[in-house]
């Protein structure tokens, strides 16, 4: 039952992290501290830096574009308020409607294959682990070609419900694995305690075991929603018509005409992008865990 | 009824894994072996022709060598840029949270995004990038009284072309220095989960024995890092190989095909003739399975699973 511990090592990690680095007895710790900050702002500034400049330029006025300068004479919000009454708040309302799809989806597909796996040893259930594993390392884009043709022969291209069932089949994987190892730290003894006390098996399930691993729901429920998001290859190649297209496909298409509206199109980029970092800061911790799929011992 | 129990509850996925996952992959095999007109109706069988057609493309050869020096390149910088970087942010600092926090941008923010982004920094004329060099050139020129030109500084940063995407000897570097900064952020994190586990005895074992930094990093750290490395190394593989929004947003593998990749090829093909593209698609899976083949060894997944 090697897997009971996946998460586990996390735990103990953010305690053994403390101590993990070899420290120095010699001289001057503080003039070393300080310039192990520095470098650290300095790089966490760099990593942020091309998010900056994209609100920058969401905040330049129009005839401002073309100057070769750092900052804007004057700020304008238009694009930024103007996005929701502009051409893409449809693409937005589509972004939305294939990640919470998406999400839903994997939701109500994974959390039972993912207890039924911790709780039971079934004939095919290392089939289905490894089916999963596998399916972890596949990406739309290597076989973009084949879900193409397989949409087509459904008459399912530029639809909305193509994109949530291709976005929640590839995200599966991570949530199941996740969920998995969730559900099985959580000892089968608080289930059948609860059990006893005359609740249903079912009624255990959602008292008890499924509260204890909200964390991991949680998890797999914003990293699906981010992957839903952020999908682009799946929805350039199924979603041919403008109201179909998804945010980044639109940003992206908006891209390709002659003169590109820049503002415009990083107000649409702001919208699409700081939320998501901010979501994503939330599961940041448990995201490395399953996306490594317990290798990290 | 017992018997049917685990279909109920684990059925679903295995359809959904089935239907979209697994479908894709036999539908773009059989197709690979079809003729296929530009609209999608099926012509009939046409045996090996599309692989024939798509090996004698003149450019067939240069993009899959350009694919796997892109995958060396952006995966290889990647590591040793995310080794050094997990271990400064290892270390204790006032607001190491944030610091760590800001790291995570690039990776929870799309790909396309990001693209976009470097692509306007990039613009010959006002991207920010061109400001740097500008300003650079200025600063050198006023505090040193030298032509920037003769430091080779603005060389490092693409030469004197201005438009750097327009051509493939500066396109392909900027290309890489994106994906390496969209792959930094997870390699790191990973990297930092790996350090985590290792137990602080073991350094204050090595101190005893009287190791130098440098010796007890290279014997102990490395060693116990690399089941971490491994793993992080080989996803950054597979995203890399199949990274596609990159290459698409920045250049569309132009010049010609000089900056694309066997992902951006495919596509490309995709417009023109369906059967060739899943000729190369099929190609591509072909190397994903090899890797995914190393992964599930190297991941050890039988005593996860077992």
């Amino acid at each position: 039952m090697a897997h009971t511990t996946q998460h586990a090592p996390q735990h103990t990690a953010q305690h053994a992290g403390h101590h993990a680095a070899p420290r120095t007895h010699r001289g001057m710790p503080r003039l070393k501290t300080t310039v192990t900050a520095a470098a650290a702002y300095l790089i966490g500034l760099f990593f942020l830096f091309p998010y900056l400049v994209m609100v920058l330029i969401s905040l330049r006025p129009q005839d401002e574009l073309r100057k070769a300068e750092w900052f804007p004479e004057r700020w304008d919000l238009s694009a930024i308020t103007g996005f929701w009454s502009g051409g893409l708040a449809d693409n937005l309302v589509v972004s939305l409607q294939v990640a919470f799809g998406s999400t839903l989806l994997v939701l109500l597909v994974a959390l039972p294959a993912a207890y039924y796996t911790s709780r039971h040893h079934f004939r095919g259930r290392t089939f289905f682990l490894l089916l999963v594993l596998i399916t972890q390392m596949f990406q739309p884009t290597a076989m973009v070609v084949g879900i193409y043709r397989e949409f087509y022969q459904f008459g399912l291209v530029d639809s909305i419900v193509a994109l949530i069932l291709v976005n929640g089949g590839f995200n599966l994987a991570f949530a199941v694995w996740i969920l998995n190892a969730y559900f099985s730290s959580i000892p089968r003894e608080l289930e059948e305690a609860a059990f006893i006390d005359g609740n249903g098996r079912l009624g255990a399930l959602f008292r008890i075991t499924l509260p204890l691993a909200m964390p991991g729901v949680i998890t797999a429920l914003i990293f699906t929603f981010i992957a839903a998001w952020n999908e682009f290859v799946v929805a350039l190649t199924l979603a041919t018509s403008p109201q179909n297209q998804p945010l980044p496909v639109a940003l992206h298409s908006y891209m390709g005409q002659y003169s590109v509206d820049w503002q415009g199109l990083f107000a649409g980029s702001v919208i699409a992008t700081i939320p998501v970092i901010i979501l994503f800061a939330l599961i940041e911790r448990k995201v490395v865990g399953g996306l490594t799929a317990g290798s990290i011992k | 009824m017992k018997k049917l129990e685990p279909l109920a509850w684990v059925g679903p996925a295995v359809v959904l894994i089935a239907a979209v996952v697994i479908w894709p992959v036999v539908e773009m095999i059989r197709s690979s072996f079809l003729k296929i007109s530009r609209f999608g109706v099926v012509q009939g069988p046409n045996g090996l022709a599309n692989y024939e057609k798509l090996f004698a493309e003149k450019d067939f050869a240069d993009i899959m060598v350009r694919s796997v020096i892109w995958v060396v390149a952006v995966v290889g910088l990647t590591v040793l840029i995310s080794l050094a970087l997990a271990q400064l942010f290892n270390q204790r600092f006032p607001g190491r949270k944030v610091a760590r926090w800001a790291l995570i941008a690039p990776w929870a923010a799309s790909v396309l995004m990001t693209a976009i982004v470097f692509k306007w920094m990039l613009d010959p004329e006002v991207g920010v990038i061109n400001l740097i060099r500008r300003d650079l050139g200025t600063f050198v020129h006023d505090v040193f009284g030298v032509d920037p030109r003769s430091l080779g500084l603005l060389s490092a940063m693409g030469g004197e072309a201005a438009d750097q995407l327009g051509q493939a000897s500066t396109a392909m570097p900027w290309l890489v220095f994106v994906a390496v900064f969209v792959s930094v952020p997870f390699t790191t994190y990973a990297l930092l989960a790996g350090l985590a586990t290792i137990p602080s005895e073991v350094y204050e074992a090595a101190r005893m024995d009287g190791a130098s930094r440098l010796r007890t990093y290279w014997s102990i750290t490395l060693p116990l890092l690399r089941p971490a490395l491994t793993v992080a190394a080989l996803i950054n593989v597979m995203n890399v190989f199949n990274s596609f929004p990159i290459i698409w947003a920045m250049t569309r593998g132009q010049p010609g095909y000089d900056t694309a990749t066997s992902t951006i090829f495919m596509y490309i093909l995709k417009n023109s003739d369906i059967g060739e593209s899943a000729a190369m698609s099929v190609v591509n899976f072909g190397m994903v399975i090899v890797l995914t083949a190393i992964f599930l060894k190297v991941s050890r997944w039988k005593q996860e699973v077992a």
